[in-house]
């Protein structure tokens, strides 16, 4: 059943990428237990508006835990201490009357800050320009069943092309590595026929963007797979590490 | 009348002769083209990334900071084909019947027909760009059925298949910019649409981290900027999605088709509080294992696993014993509430029915299940904090998807040459309501195989525009009415929030031009919605500048915008005295209480012309002609 609690919040408050930022805190008091964690922050904007205190900048934008968009450290952890949930789907429930919640940005130098929780991400895309795709044009492809897929081989590939690059596994990260990202786009790509052909490429091209990005290396503290909204897991990176040195060496 | 520009011939071959005869650009001009691009979702990011393999140069923009975040990315259940893998009887005639029918005779023949040809050539587009669908044992694709439909026709991928189809047209749109022949504007907002001399020639957008207004000029320009939703405020919609970009060429003279086409799922987690900020679906691939139903009794307090089988009522069962539970979206929705009006629902508000997984656990396993819908029951358990394995879910219709939207001839051009628009943003191709799996099919239908011939056509007949229409003085002028509207928004500075209109507004409209609607009730909604409206431009408070990065002044202008598109949502709505699809006038019902379409009087589309906010707009006809689907009453008994 649904309660009342109140709860006290130590927000990052920074105006862009040049300015210093600090936390700020606020009260945040009758948060209903069924509410999602950005609809407490959204009646705390309600009411900072209506105090004419500029409200909380947060990305967001599904709220049902498939676009990406949102995400924040909360008391520490990326999306908060629910496994496997994005922030909002992450509900109040899971927090204590009088608790303290600090709420801070996805931290990583490969993503500014753009204002309070909202980073610029779009390292992400780059590296996905760099070789996240199967190079065929519109109308080049045959019938889908010319070539059979191992369902086995199939459902694998959706394991891990089910990540949301909402850059949690960065955020949770002691390096900000994004090996967990990017081992999972190489993974679905290079283990289905269709992305054979380009394997070598892909996977020297995204590594080498990932790293002009300035994210830093793996050093296997399996961090990003617990932070993991989807729980993709982290044996991807280790067949990235194998396939980069094969690419390489042949 | 309007000209949809339908090409003669027999239905089977429009679309063949249509490609033969249509004006081609030649390969070494094609980079003389500039089109623009707004929106990223399956329709903007498959249009933008086909028009750029052909050569054109494209310019791509999102008010999400990333084009893999647009809201096709949350579409559940599946994409239509008429593959026939499954051998059962399905064909490019019956999906192209289907959707007709499915639409309650109020989509345009021809549209629908190219529609379900292409249709097939999707999945093999996708299969080959690596997008992950269910397969079998045998390595072949798995199929299954899906609501309205008696064929299993439906392709998905997990219950994320748009998902898996949007990163595919993202990461197609990818590979295109790392060509240099597309460029990307993150965070961009479009703001107005230029025309000058009666032609689109660009866009005004806002740099939402920056606040920088610029102009951006082009040989076309693409909308594939969804749908409308969110006028309710309370909807299964990302909380950005918006009507601004349609609303505001609509402003610029695009007609506006059939806004009061809505539609509502059947399939979605009921409301539980007022702060609630959004609606979730349950795709209705659930509606395939799971039975819906309540209590015979009203007021019926018992936990739905202490009633007996006897004192239940699976109403769509009894009611349409050959689709059961699989009838299409506006009937299940209608009959939800019906039940719930008459006491039956279920819940803490009585507002909800319950959609019961038991016997097919019991007939597949838990583990099959699992496998099906495993991504549905663990979101439904975040939210709700019940166990649907153990008992029923509690559903009930929230409002998904529009119909309507900008007015297409069958080049999906508007009526003003040069503004082309796909996807749910145009409403050519679902009439008055769309069947499930079919959104995801024409989002990437107009992108891939529709639009880059259509535009090709067009720009075949004009002569890249010269760079000098740059320094026209209209681009100026609408830079200045964007900077003034948005001064204008941020020097109110009153005492209500944006969100506290926008939900007064979603209420009105949810309550009065819902899921079933009155002349009465819509003419009071005529009447409170300027109000509303004349309230939120002086007592509105929007807190910052329009030179940084500020979400409430961006959803500010977005609710500025419902605000006056919610008008011409109802007056649409009150002008169709019919009932058709998701348009539910309950003066006009046949006695079993099904829609009532009064084909003599409104088998047409009805199009909007803009005369001003508050004016009473100009209504423009087009005619629809069945040709090879005779008009009927639907029935799914």
């Amino acid at each position: 059943m649904s309660k009342k609690i109140n709860l006290t919040l130590k927000v990052w408050r920074q105006k862009n990428c040049k300015s210093p930022g600090a936390f700020e805190v606020y009260e945040a008091k009758g948060i209903d237990t069924d509410m999602s964690f950005l609809e407490m922050l959204d009646v705390v904007n309600e009411r900072l508006t209506k105090e004419n205190i500029d409200p909380i900048s947060f990305d967001h934008d599904c709220r049902e835990g498939i676009c990406g968009t949102c995400g924040s450290v909360v008391n520490g952890q990326a999306h908060g201490p629910v496994k496997g949930t994005t922030l909002c789907q992450l509900h109040m429930r899971n927090f204590t009357d009088g608790q303290l919640i600090v709420i801070e940005p996805f931290r990583a130098k490969a993503f500014p800050v753009i204002n309070d929780l909202a980073v610029d991400r779009s390292s992400f895309d780059r590296i996905i320009q760099s070789g996240g795709f199967i190079s065929i044009k519109t109308g080049q492809a045959p019938d889908a069943h010319s070539l059979p897929v191992l369902k086995g081989r199939s459902d694998s590939a959706m394991d891990a092309a089910q990540c949301i690059g909402c850059g949690a596994c960065v955020a949770a990260c002691p390096n900000a590595a994004a090996m967990l990202f990017v081992s999972a786009k190489v993974y679905h790509l290079n283990i289905l026929p269709q992305g054979e052909p380009e394997l070598k490429t892909r996977t020297i091209n995204m590594v080498k963007q990932m790293d002009k990005e300035g994210f830093g290396n793996c050093s296997n503290e399996y961090e990003c797979e617990a932070a993991c909204p989807k729980e993709i897991s982290v044996s991807h990176i280790a067949r990235l590490n194998q396939q980069h040195r094969k690419s390489n060496f042949t | 009348m309007l000209d949809s520009k339908i090409p003669p011939g027999a239905m089977s071959d429009k679309w063949t002769d249509f490609k033969f005869h249509a004006k081609l650009v030649n390969p070494a001009n094609k980079r003389k083209y500039k089109v623009i691009v707004v929106g990223t979702g399956l329709a903007g990011a498959s249009a933008a990334a086909s028009l750029s393999e052909l050569g054109y140069q494209v310019e791509s923009f999102f008010f999400q900071d990333s084009p893999r975040r647009a809201h096709s990315i949350a579409a559940q259940g599946g994409i239509n084909a008429a593959k026939n893998y499954p051998n059962d009887g399905d064909s490019i005639k019956r999906l192209f019947y289907d959707t007709v029918k499915g639409g309650d005779f109020r989509s345009r023949e021809a549209n629908v027909h190219r529609l379900a040809e292409v249709s097939n050539s999707i999945i093999d587009q996708c299969v080959a760009q690596g997008v992950p669908f269910a397969r079998e044992y045998s390595g072949y694709l798995d199929n299954r059925s899906f609501g309205g439909a008696q064929v299993s026709r439906t392709f998905y991928a997990r219950g994320q298949t748009g998902q898996q189809l949007l990163l595919g047209a993202y990461q197609a749109l990818m590979k295109e910019v790392s060509k240099g022949s597309i460029k990307l504007h993150s965070r961009t907002e479009m703001l107005d649409l230029v025309v000058i001399d009666g032609v689109a020639r660009g866009i005004i957008t806002r740099n939402l981290v920056t606040g920088l207004i610029e102009s951006h000029m082009g040989d076309a320009v693409v909308l594939g900027t969804g749908g409308y939703g969110n006028v309710f405020y309370l909807s299964t919609n990302a909380k950005g999605s918006n009507v601004t970009a349609t609303w505001r060429a609509h402003k610029k003279g695009a007609f506006f088709a059939n806004p009061c086409f809505t539609q509502i799922h059947p399939t979605c987690i009921p409301v539980h509080g007022d702060y609630q900020s959004k609606l979730t679906l349950m795709s209705e691939s659930l509606r395939n294992d799971g039975r819906v139903w309540v209590p015979k009794t009203p007021g019926d307090q018992r936990k739905p696993t202490d009633i007996p089988e006897a004192e239940r009522d699976y109403f769509l069962e009894r009611k349409y014993p050959s689709f059961g539970n699989l009838v299409p979206r506006d009937i299940a929705s209608r009959n939800a509430k019906e039940q719930c009006d008459a006491g039956r629902g279920v819940g803490a508000s009585g507002q909800a029915v319950y959609l019961d997984l038991a016997d097919s656990i019991k007939r597949l396993g838990k583990e099959t299940i699992k496998q099906r819908y495993g991504n549905l029951i663990d979101m439904y358990q975040k939210i709700v904090d019940d166990n649907p394995y153990e008992t029923p879910m509690m559903i009930y219709p929230a409002v998904h998807y529009t119909m309507g939207g900008l007015w297409v001839d069958y080049n999906l051009m508007s009526n003003l040459p040069g503004l082309f628009v796909i996807g749910e943003a145009n409403f050519s191709d679902h009439g008055a309501n769309r069947l499930g799996a079919s959104a995801l099919m024409q989002g990437l239908a107009d992108g891939y195989f529709v639009l880059p011939y259509t535009i090709s056509d067009y720009l075949a007949k004009n002569k890249p525009v010269d760079p000098k229409l740059k320094e026209h003085a209209e681009f100026k002028k609408c830079e200045k009415d964007v900077a003034n509207y948005i001064q204008k928004l941020l020097s109110i500075k009153g005492k209500r929030t944006v969100d506290d209109f926008h939900r007064q507004l979603g209420k009105l409209l949810w309550d009065k031009c819902g899921m079933a609607r009155t002349e009465a009730g819509l003419k009071e909604a005529l009447v409170q919605i300027p109000k509303i409206r004349e309230e939120f431009w002086k007592d509105v408070n929007v807190l910052g500048s329009g030179e940084e990065f500020n979400q409430a002044l961006e959803r500010a202008g977005r609710v500025a915008d419902f605000l006056e598109f919610g008008e011409l949502l109802v007056k649409d709505a009150l002008d169709r005295a019919e009932s058709c699809g998701g348009h539910f006038r309950e003066e006009y019902q046949t006695p079993e209480g099904e829609a009532l379409r009064r084909d003599d009087l409104y088998s047409y589309v009805a199009a909007w012309q803009f005369n001003g906010v508050g004016q009473v707009p100009t209504l423009h006809k087009e005619e629809l002609k069945f040709e090879e689907v005779h008009l009927a009453q639907r029935s799914y008994k």
